[in-house]
C-alpha cells in the first residue's frame, strides 16, 4: 500500500503510462506490419481450409445450393473401388520414387563431397528442379517415345525389344517415377550435401585412427549424423510425391487403363469434370489426414528433432 | 552459412586413389544424365519432322532447320506451319511469355514485400497473440495445396468472379506465403539489433527504420527469396490451369500443356513441341546462370530449419 502511495508521485504516473503507450504503439505498428499478410492468410488459407471441411459434408454440383449430407461423401469414397485403386497407384508411385531418389541423392552428395569443389559444377544438378514439371514431362514423353526416342535407340542398339514405356499399364508408373527422379534427385542431393558439411572432420579422423574402413565409417558416422537432414528430405519429398499431378497431366493423363490415376488426378476428375465439389473436397481432406499421419509417424520413428552430434 | 571446402574424410590416401577415380566417374555420369536430355530437346527442335521419323537414331539434328523456332515465335504463316507438321493452331508464344512475366513479377514483388514486413514484426516486435499467429502461419506450411485449392477455386471463380483475370491468378499468393514469412523471420532473428536501435535513437519511426535500415541490409536474403518465388510461380501449372484458361491470361505452362494436347495424336508435332519447350526454358536457364550459386546456397539454408 505504501508502495502505491509513493508511486503516486512522478515516477508512477509517468513510467507506466509511457510504457503502456509504448507498448500499445508497438502493438499497433506490429499489427500494421502483419496486416496485409494476415488478410492473405485468412482469405486464402484459413477460411478455405475450414470451408473445404464444410463442403466435404455436402452434395454440391455448383449449380444448385449445397445440400448437407453428413458423412455420406466419406462412406461413398471408402466404398468406391476406384478410390482404393488411385490410392494404391499413388502409394506405388511413392514406393518407386522415394527409395531410388533418396539412395541416388545420398550417393551423389557423397561424390560431390569427395571430388567437386566448385559451386558452379554442383549447381548443374539443380537445373532440372528449376524447370516447370509441365516442360520436363513433355520433354520426357518424347525421350521415352518407343520408336523415335533415344532410349528406344539404345534398346535397338543392344538388340532388345521395343518397350512401350508410358504407353503400357505396367510401365507407365515406373516411367513417371523415372521422370521425377531425374527432376528432383539433384535438389535432394544438394540438401544431403549441405548436411555432410556439418559433420566435423574430427569424427572421421577419430574413426580412421581406430582403423575403421570407409564403408564402416559411412554406416556408423555419416548416415547417423545425417539423420536430421535425411528426415527433412524424406518428409518433404514424400509429401510432394503424394501430390504428383503436373507430370501426369502432360504425359499419361491418368492412363493407360487408369494405371497412373493417382489421388490428385482422382480429385481433379471429380471436381472439374464431374463437378462433384463435396465428394472431391472430401477426398482432399482424406489425403490431408493421410499425409498428417505419415509425417507424424516419420517424425516419431526417425526422431526428427534430435541430433546424434550433440 | 556452410563452409564449402571441407574435404573428404581423410582416410588412407595412396596417391591418385582408385576411389577418387570412381568418384569422378560417378560425377561425370550424373552430369551426363542431367544434361543429355537438353541436347535431345535441342537436336529435335532443330530437325524437320519428316527427317526425324526417317532417322530416329541420329545424334545430330535430322534435316537441320530453324523453322520450328520461327513457328513457335509466330514468324510463320499457317500453311508453312501445317506443312512443317503443326496442327495449324496459332502458338502465341510472346503473349504467353508476357502473361507469365506479369503473373510472376506481380507475385514476387507483392508477396516478398508483405511477407518480409510481417516477418520483421514476428522477429522484432512484442505484441499480444504474436506466437499464436505465427504458429498458425507455420501450420499452413504443412497443409497440402490440394486442401485449399478447391475452396480457393470456388472463391475466385464463383464468388468473386475473378476467373480468367490476372488478379484471380495471383490473388492467393499475393499477400503472403507461409514459407516466405518463415524464411525472412529466420534471417531477421539472426541479425544484430544495434543498427535498428541506433536508427530508433535518431528518431526514426518503425516504418522508416524498416525501409531505410532493415531492408537495405536484408537484400541478399530478399533476393534469394525472390528468385525462389519467381521460379515457383513461373513453373506453377495446376492453379493457372484452373483459373486462367483464356488466351488473354494463359501462362506458358498452361499453354505448353494445351499445345501438347492439341498436337495430332498419332504423330505429334515433336519438333514444334521441343522448340516450344526449349524457348520456354530460356528464362529459367537465365535465372540459373545468373543466380545458380545463390539458389544452391539457399537450398542448403532451408535444409537447416
Amino acid at each position: 500500500m505504501s508502495h502505491l502511495a509513493i508511486s503516486n508521485s512522478g515516477a508512477r504516473t509517468e513510467t507506466p503510462r509511457w510504457m503502456r503507450r509504448w507498448f500499445s504503439q508497438e502493438t499497433l505498428v506490429a499489427w500494421l506490419f502483419i496486416f496485409p499478410s494476415l488478410i492473405g492468410f485468412i482469405t486464402f488459407y484459413a477460411v478455405p481450409a475450414v470451408r473445404g471441411l464444410f463442403i466435404s459434408f455436402t452434395d454440391w454440383d455448383m449449380l444448385s445450393e449445397p445440400q448437407f449430407i453428413g458423412l455420406d461423401n466419406y462412406s461413398e469414397i471408402f466404398s468406391d473401388p476406384q478410390f482404393w485403386r488411385s490410392l494404391q497407384a499413388t502409394a506405388y508411385y511413392v514406393l518407386l520414387n522415394i527409395p531410388t531418389q533418396t539412395v541416388f541423392a545420398i550417393v551423389l552428395a557423397v561424390l560431390l563431397d569427395r571430388v567437386v569443389k566448385s559451386t558452379l559444377l554442383r549447381s548443374i544438378f539443380i537445373l532440372p528442379w528449376l524447370l516447370p514439371s509441365v516442360i520436363v514431362g513433355t520433354v520426357w514423353a518424347w525421350i521415352l517415345n518407343p520408336a523415335l526416342g533415344p532410349i528406344g535407340s539404345i534398346f535397338r542398339a543392344l538388340g532388345l525389344p521395343e518397350q512401350p514405356f508410358l504407353g503400357s499399364p505396367d510401365q507407365a508408373m515406373p516411367s513417371i517415377a523415372l521422370i521425377n527422379i531425374w527432376q528432383y534427385t539433384g535438389n535432394a542431393a544438394l540438401l544431403v550435401f549441405a548436411g555432410l558439411q556439418t559433420i566435423p572432420k574430427e569424427v572421421y579422423e577419430a574413426g580412421a585412427i581406430d582403423g575403421a574402413s570407409e564403408g564402416r565409417m559411412f554406416w556408423s558416422i555419416t548416415i547417423p549424423l545425417l539423420r536430421p537432414v535425411l528426415v527433412f528430405v524424406l518428409v518433404t519429398t514424400i509429401i510432394g510425391s503424394f501430390q504428383i499431378f503436373d507430370t501426369i497431366a502432360v504425359t499419361t493423363t491418368g492412363g493407360p487403363a487408369g494405371a497412373t490415376r493417382v489421388i490428385l488426378w482422382y480429385i481433379f476428375e471429380y471436381a472439374f469434370s464431374r463437378f462433384q465439389m463435396g465428394y472431391a473436397t472430401a477426398v482432399a481432406v482424406i489425403l490431408f489426414l493421410i499425409l498428417l499421419a505419415i509425417t507424424f509417424i516419420q517424425m516419431r520413428v526417425l526422431r526428427a528433432n534430435t541430433s546424434d552430434l550433440a | 552459412m556452410v563452409t564449402q571446402t571441407l574435404s573428404a574424410p581423410p582416410a588412407r590416401r595412396k596417391g591418385p586413389s582408385t576411389g577418387r577415380l570412381i568418384a569422378w566417374a560417378g560425377v561425370a555420369l550424373a552430369i551426363f544424365i542431367t544434361v543429355a536430355p537438353f541436347w535431345w530437346v535441342t537436336r529435335t527442335a532443330l530437325s524437320t519432322k519428316k527427317d526425324l521419323i526417317a532417322n530416329p537414331d541420329s545424334f545430330w539434328p535430322a534435316g537441320f532447320t530453324l523453322t520450328n523456332f520461327a513457328r513457335v515465335l509466330g514468324q510463320v504463316d499457317v500453311e508453312t506451319a501445317v506443312a512443317a507438321g503443326g496442327s495449324g493452331q496459332k502458338i502465341d508464344f510472346w503473349l504467353y511469355a508476357r502473361n507469365s512475366v506479369i503473373v510472376s513479377v506481380i507475385t514476387v514483388v507483392f508477396q516478398t514485400f508483405f511477407s518480409t514486413l510481417a516477418a520483421y514484426a514476428f522477429a522484432r516486435m512484442k505484441f499480444p497473440l504474436r506466437d499464436q499467429v505465427f504458429n498458425l502461419y507455420l501450420a499452413a506450411l504443412m497443409v497440402p495445396g490440394i486442401v485449399t485449392l478447391i475452396p480457393n477455386y470456388l472463391l475466385i471463380h464463383r464468388d468473386l468472379d475473378w476467373g480468367n483475370t490476372f488478379l484471380g491468378i495471383v490473388a492467393p499468393t499475393l499477400l503472403m506465403s507461409p514459407f516466405a514469412v518463415f524464411f525472412m523471420r529466420q534471417f531477421f532473428l539472426g541479425i544484430n539489433r544495434e543498427v535498428e536501435e541506433a536508427a530508433f535513437l535518431d528518431g526514426a519511426g518503425p516504418f522508416t527504420t524498416f525501409w531505410r535500415v532493415v531492408l537495405p541490409i536484408s537484400l541478399p536474403p530478399v533476393a534469394t527469396l525472390s528468385i525462389l518465388t519467381f521460379v515457383g510461380t513461373w513453373n506453377n501449372y495446376f492453379w493457372p490451369s484452373l483459373v486462367g484458361k483464356d488466351e488473354a491470361v494463359r501462362v506458358l505452362t498452361v499453354a505448353m500443356a494445351v499445345f501438347k494436347s492439341q498436337t495430332p495424336q498419332g504423330i505429334p508435332d515433336w519438333p514444334g513441341l521441343m522448340a516450344a519447350a526449349l524457348v520456354s526454358m530460356i528464362p529459367t536457364v537465365a535465372v540459373f546462370i545468373v543466380f545458380g550459386r545463390r539458389v544452391v546456397n539457399s537450398i542448403q539454408f532451408t535444409g537447416f530449419k
